[in-house]
This record gives structure tokens, C-alpha cells and sequence, in this order.
């Protein structure tokens, strides 16, 4: 998975003001992401961090402001989101899942079994999705991080449904990401381990 | 190319597993092809002249059965966003997508059209042509099943305002494609088919992947 590559993608929030139908949910966000950063976004529910991270990922059209990428070419191509729902097909294997991720994304088949490995699911690579708990659910989605790599990812809650040991793996992953200058911006509730460069407390 | 073959082998695995959408359409086509002539009676003139009619009717319905989940699923369990973040234009992977369910249902549902033509009390000679119209005409019902998919992806029980939307768009391919068991007509009806089907595969998925854009927003 190119432990060498070194990122160079940053990005900035500039006077972001989202809003869901006619409610504004906040207004005048700022901040920078460099290389290597990693943005915690809290609050209470409902204030808006999913919607944050869907309109940073280009899914939706911010009410006014903008979010400025440097070093990408192309947004959609330079990030992963790792939404609440884990894009699982319950009649296919946890391996076709993370090799459909790796064509689509453009990243490399070959590593599917690796990046299985490392997320701990080797051993029921061949489970249909339909069997896998919510946590084992959750750590095949932490796979398709490594599978295609990418400088920027944007985290909803990434780490619900996982146990100590998950998250000590994504802990891990969230480090080995930053140390190679990627950014990692999550919307959390509890810490997920590595302290982050810059908590955004998001208030309506 | 590589994100495409990804999206067509993961839709074409998806219909052909269990509980995979490419069994139950064509078993209604079966089904309903193969019950008519019981209903029907012994009449042969009455048959040979409502079969081709029904044949296409029980196709565009077994068509419509296919489309409320193809894009709901992957709207409600997050995989939708997925096809956003890839290099592939939008437009190509939900052509990809259709490629893939033709390849499980519409070709199937055309094969399946020999033993219903037979049934019908088809002349022999025709069933090659039966079965080529109907493989032309389930990519016509495809290409614009996928517009009404993606409109109603977001729609709880879609399966109406789907019906809706396509139903009036069925319409020419439903005309030209019984037109074509008409022996007297032989040629035309198929040319004008396979032209509605070219125009519905080329602008279904250009439209379906705008509305699918709006419902990510």
C-alpha cells in the first residue's frame, strides 16, 4: 500500500454556511486541514457534522462559502468517505466487497487480502456481508481506506459499532495516515485516540 | 474502465444471487405467457393475433418489476455515494448498471420468449425474430427504466410514480415490438424498435445520472 508516498493535499473551509432545506444549520465556518492534519468535528446531534463532511466531499452545494482543495486535481478522485452506513451488499463476500472497492476507486485488487488482513478479517473473508456483525461490518469498511489510497478522508463516526481492539485499529490507521501527510477530518462523539490537530465544536 | 467492469460485475453477481432481482421478472414472463393460452382457449386465429401483443405487454411489466431497487438499495445502504467518488463519469456507471441487468434479465426474458412464442401458437419461422426484438426491446425498457429508478430512488414504495413515469415511455417500443411478429409489415416494426431502444439507452442513463445527482444532495 506505497508506505513511501508521501501526501501533499490540503484543503480550507472558507465561510461555510450549510443549511438543511429552509433551517440554516450554521453559519461562517472556517478552517484549514494541511497536510497531516486531523480535524475532529463535534457536537451535539443534528447540528450538522455529516452534513459537513457531505458537502466537503462535493455531495452537496454549501448555502454560501466554499471549500478550497490544494494539491488535488480532482476532489471526488483525491477522497474516501466513510458514511454511517457501511455500503454493504448482504449477498456478497467481505472479498468482493473490498475488490469492488479497489476497481472502482481505482485502487489495486491485488491488495484486497492484505487490507482484509489488516482490518482482521481475513479469516471470514469468504462470510456473506449478511453475516458480519455491526462491528465486523464496520472494520470492512475501515479496508476500503487501504485499499485505494487517497490523501483526504472524511470520517462520519468511524468509530461506532467497533470494539477496543477496532479501535485501536483505527486509531493505528488514522496515524500511519497522517504520518505519510494525509488528512483525516471525523465527526466523533468520544476520542478516537490520536489527539487531533484542530476540535471544531460545531453549536446552530 | 476498470471502475465500469468493477460496477457491471458487482450489479450482474447481485442479480443472479439469492434474492438477486434477474429470477422472479422472468418467471413472471414465464408464467404469464405460458397461462394465457390456457385462459385463452383452443381458438388458434385468437391466439396467433393476441399473442405477440400480450408477449410484449408481460415484458415491459416484467421490465418494470426489476427498477424500484435498483438504485433505492444503493441509496439507503450508502453505496451510492460510493459511484460519486470514482474516475468514471456518472453517466457511464449507470450505463454500466443497465448493461448488467440486461445481461441477467433481458436476456434471459428474450430466450424466454421461444417457449412463450411457442405457446402462443407462433408460426416457427418467426420465434428467431421474437426472440431478437425482445433482447432490442428490454434494452429500450431498460434505458428508460433507469430514469425512473434513479427519480424515484429517494421514494418510499416507488414502484407506482416509477410505473408513472415509464409507462408512457414503454409505449413505442410496446408498439413497434408487437409490430414485429406482423408478417405482413416484416422489417419496418423491428428498425423502428431498435431505433426507440438506441434512443432510450443512449438518454436514459444521461438523465437518470442527473436525477441521481440531485438525490445525493
Amino acid at each position: 500500500m506505497g508506505g513511501d508516498h508521501h501526501f501533499q493535499a490540503s484543503l480550507s473551509v472558507e465561510r461555510l454556511t450549510l443549511a438543511r432545506g429552509q433551517r440554516t444549520l450554521f453559519s461562517n465556518l472556517s478552517f484549514e486541514a494541511a497536510p497531516g492534519a486531523f480535524v475532529e468535528l463535534r457536537g451535539p446531534n443534528g447540528v450538522g457534522k455529516t452534513t459537513l463532511l457531505r458537502a466537503i466531499a462535493g455531495f452537496l452545494r454549501p448555502a454560501s462559502g466554499r471549500v478550497a482543495f490544494a494539491h488535488i486535481e480532482e476532489p471526488a478522485l483525491a477522497l474516501h468517505f466513510l458514511a454511517h452506513r457501511d455500503g454493504l451488499k448482504a449477498p456478497l463476500d467481505a472479498r468482493a466487497h473490498v475488490r469492488f472497492w479497489a476497481g472502482l476507486l481505482g485502487g489495486r485488487s491485488d491488495a484486497a487480502d492484505t487490507a482484509l488482513a489488516r482490518v482482521g478479517l481475513h479469516a471470514i473473508a469468504d462470510l456473506p456481508a449478511r453475516v458480519l456483525s455491526q462491528g465486523q461490518a464496520r472494520r470492512l469498511s475501515l479496508a476500503r481506506l487501504l485499499v485505494a489510497e487517497r490523501p483526504l478522508w472524511l470520517l462520519d463516526e468511524p468509530a461506532s459499532g467497533l470494539d477496543t481492539g477496532g479501535r485501536a485499529l483505527l486509531a493505528a490507521l488514522i496515524d500511519e495516515h497522517r504520518a505519510r501527510g494525509g488528512v483525516v477530518i471525523a465527526a466523533v462523539h468520544d476520542d478516537l485516540g490520536p489527539g487531533p490537530t484542530r476540535a471544531i465544536e460545531l453549536t446552530p | 474502465m476498470s471502475a465500469l467492469y468493477a460496477v457491471f460485475r458487482r450489479e450482474l453477481a447481485l442479480a443472479w444471487s439469492a434474492g438477486g432481482g434477474a429470477i422472479a421478472p422472468v418467471g413472471f414472463f414465464l408464467g404469464a405467457t405460458t397461462l394465457l393460452p390456457l385462459a385463452i382457449g383452443a381458438d388458434h386465429e385468437l391466439l396467433r393475433k393476441a399473442g405477440p401483443p400480450l408477449v410484449w405487454v408481460a415484458a415491459a411489466l416484467a421490465a418494470l418489476m426489476t427498477l424500484e431497487r435498483l438504485f433505492q438499495a444503493d441509496l439507503e445502504d450508502g453505496s451510492l455515494e460510493q459511484l460519486f467518488l470514482c474516475a468514471a463519469p456518472l453517466e457511464l456507471i449507470v450505463l454500466a448498471k443497465g448493461a448488467a441487468l440486461w445481461l441477467a434479465v433481458g436476456v434471459p426474458l428474450a430466450l424466454a420468449g421461444a417457449p412463450a412464442a411457442i405457446a402462443l401458437q407462433a408460426p416457427t419461422a418467426l420465434i428467431p425474430l421474437t426472440v431478437a426484438s425482445l433482447a432490442v426491446g428490454m434494452a429500450g425498457f431498460i434505458g428508460v427504466g433507469l430514469v425512473g429508478a434513479a427519480v424515484s430512488a429517494g421514494v418510499r414504495r416507488g414502484g407506482v410514480l416509477i410505473a408513472l413515469i415509464v409507462l408512457p415511455f414503454f409505449a413505442p417500443l410496446l408498439i413497434f415490438g408487437a409490430g414485429v411478429a406482423d408478417e405482413v409489415q416484416a422489417g419496418g416494426p423491428f428498425f423502428l424498435l431498435s431505433g426507440c431502444a438506441l434512443g432510450a439507452v443512449g438518454l436514459g442513463p444521461i438523465l437518470a445520472a442527473a436525477a441521481l445527482r440531485i438525490q445525493a444532495g
